[in-house]
């Protein structure tokens, strides 16, 4: 992965208008998320397969239901995996090969933020108690990088999982018989979304685009979910090497409350309607 | 109001109690730096070699010298064999490792070099990660690398409503009940007391996380004064 080079006056101007207006150079708010725009049924062969635009970012995601058996040591539980790649036709710094960090970690965090949210029902996903469980994928390609990929791709993968479609088993021949009308199992009451905050210049900012994500110091990711009208955190993950001051955080946690109330709402008719 | 099921821990530490810590500062004489840290039954060691030139060329940073972080569990530190060579987890610990060291040193003085600091986790009972910054940081310093501040890391986790430090295995991994177990590595600067790294998973509101980040505090403080007391004891064979 090659670094995003920029001229260190672009640097500056998006810097001296956070410091000074408060502002970006595409006229949002240090606060303010570009459009997001989903659509249904990239894939008509897989559970469900979603696109999520947030701005000029791009994913696609989709999941898959497979059988398997299940863990010795959760006999009656499916499992979930969350794949991300970061292709090149995405961005300039992404090459082909095997998952770099960058894509590891992208997977990992999504993957924790749905996991201990308790948003999938893994009892549920049991075919047969310590023989035959359902495996859910979930699988995120990057189309376009134009910054925030965190975000665009958590919102994919959640709407991915609750779009999905359970698959028919012909339990005769142990095999798949297409999709039935039941979506899978989760547990709606505790969707969460994570929202990625970035210090730019001396501001903290939501949905970075590329070039402010280059420049940033740090990135704060957190998971926010709902528990009876209260927002409650169910990932973080802090990214690059600077350091979070004690006012930066109270800043982010207020923030993160503020948007989670804004968003959430939407967030969650995306995912169920 | 649903009853707390974790008010007492099973081994009778305080709460904000870190466990039994130890640290030795010059334990592998071929290293630049190196040290190990204890904490319970978690073992982790720490070498550091560097600055020397980074290959390949294009890697090389002509403006200053990069860390580069490796960090493993060996195949016999937990109880099911652990395959040898990276995984995706231990992929996003040396990276995220990597940030939190960089975040307190200055390499500036050593342009198109590599500082390499390999982690080793021997015998794990929770908080591995933890436990090899504690023991990089350490070893950074051993190996004279130009640092603006130490760095100390803890675990901080939610164990059904009850906030802990330094998690082991069992309140980690095994505790299910009620809202069941939250995990919180924190890695705080030793003056500034900044955030060098924060994950999480689990369960939290926002007023029980604000109180994580000031129990992370205190616990730092009691690791960073192990810390120095090691780094005073360096013997001189070990130089």
């Amino acid at each position: 992965m090659s670094k995003y080079i920029m001229p260190n006056l672009q640097k500056k101007k998006i810097e001296s208008y956070l410091n000074e207006k408060g502002k970006r150079l595409d006229g949002r708010n240090h606060d303010e998320y570009r459009e997001i725009v989903v659509e249904e049924k990239i894939s008509e062969n897989s559970a469900s397969g979603i696109r999520v635009k947030i701005g000029n970012t791009e994913v696609l995601a989709g999941v898959h239901l497979g059988l398997a058996a299940p863990y010795p040591d959760s006999p009656n539980e499916g499992t979930f995996m969350t794949n991300a790649e970061l292709h090149p036709m995405a961005s300039q710094q992404f090459d082909i090969g095997r998952p770099g960090i960058n894509a590891i970690e992208l997977s990992r965090v999504i993957d924790r933020g749905i996991r201990e949210s308790g948003f999938i029902d893994f009892k549920g996903l049991c075919i047969k108690e310590g023989e035959k469980i359902w495996q859910v994928f979930v699988d995120i390609i990057a189309i376009n990088d134009d910054g925030n990929l965190f975000d665009a791709a958590g919102l994919a993968a959640i709407i991915a999982l609750g779009k999905a479609r359970m698959p028919i088993y012909n339990e005769k021949e142990d095999k798949i018989d297409g999709f039935s009308e039941d979506g899978i199992p989760l547990d709606k009451d505790v969707l969460s979304f994570s929202m990625t905050f970035h210090k730019v210049g001396d501001v903290i900012v939501a949905d970075v685009d590329k070039e402010e994500e280059a420049i940033s110091k740090f990135r704060l990711t957190i998971a926010v979910g709902d528990n009876n009208g209260e927002p409650r955190i169910t990932a973080m993950q802090k990214g690059k090497a600077g350091t979070i001051s004690s006012e930066d955080m109270e800043k982010i946690l207020k923030l993160a409350e503020d948007k989670w109330k804004e968003m959430f709402i939407k967030i969650k008719g995306y995912v169920f309607e | 109001m649903v009853e707390n099921l974790y008010t007492k821990r099973y081994s009778d530490r305080k709460m904000t109690e870190v466990r039994t810590m130890k640290a030795k500062v010059g334990v592998v004489p071929s290293a630049d730096g190196s040290a190990i840290f204890e904490t319970g039954r978690t073992k982790a060691i720490a070498v550091v070699r560097g600055p020397r030139t980074l290959h390949p060329q294009h890697m090389q940073n002509a403006e200053t010298g990069v860390l580069r972080v490796n960090y493993g569990m060996m195949p016999f530190s937990v109880e099911d064999r652990i395959r040898p060579g990276p995984n995706r987890r231990s992929e996003e610990i040396s990276k995220v490792t990597e940030w939190a060291l960089s975040s307190v040193i200055d390499l500036s003085g050593f342009p198109n070099t590599v500082v390499d600091v390999f982690i080793q986790i021997p015998q794990a009972d929770a908080g591995t990660r933890v436990a090899g910054i504690n023991a990089a940081a350490m070893a950074l310093a051993h190996a004279g690398i130009p640092m603006r501040e130490m760095v100390s890391a803890i675990g901080v986790g939610k164990i059904d409503k009850t906030l802990v430090v330094d998690l082991d295995k069992y309140e980690d991994s095994l505790f299910h009940d009620g809202e069941g177990s939250t995990d919180i590595p924190v890695v705080l600067t030793s003056r500034g007391k900044e955030i060098a790294l924060l994950q999480l998973d689990g369960k939290i509101s926002i007023p029980e996380f604000k109180e994580v980040v000031e129990m992370s505090k205190k616990a730092c403080g009691d690791i960073l004064k192990v810390q120095m007391d090691a780094l005073k004891n360096i013997s001189e064979e070990s130089k």
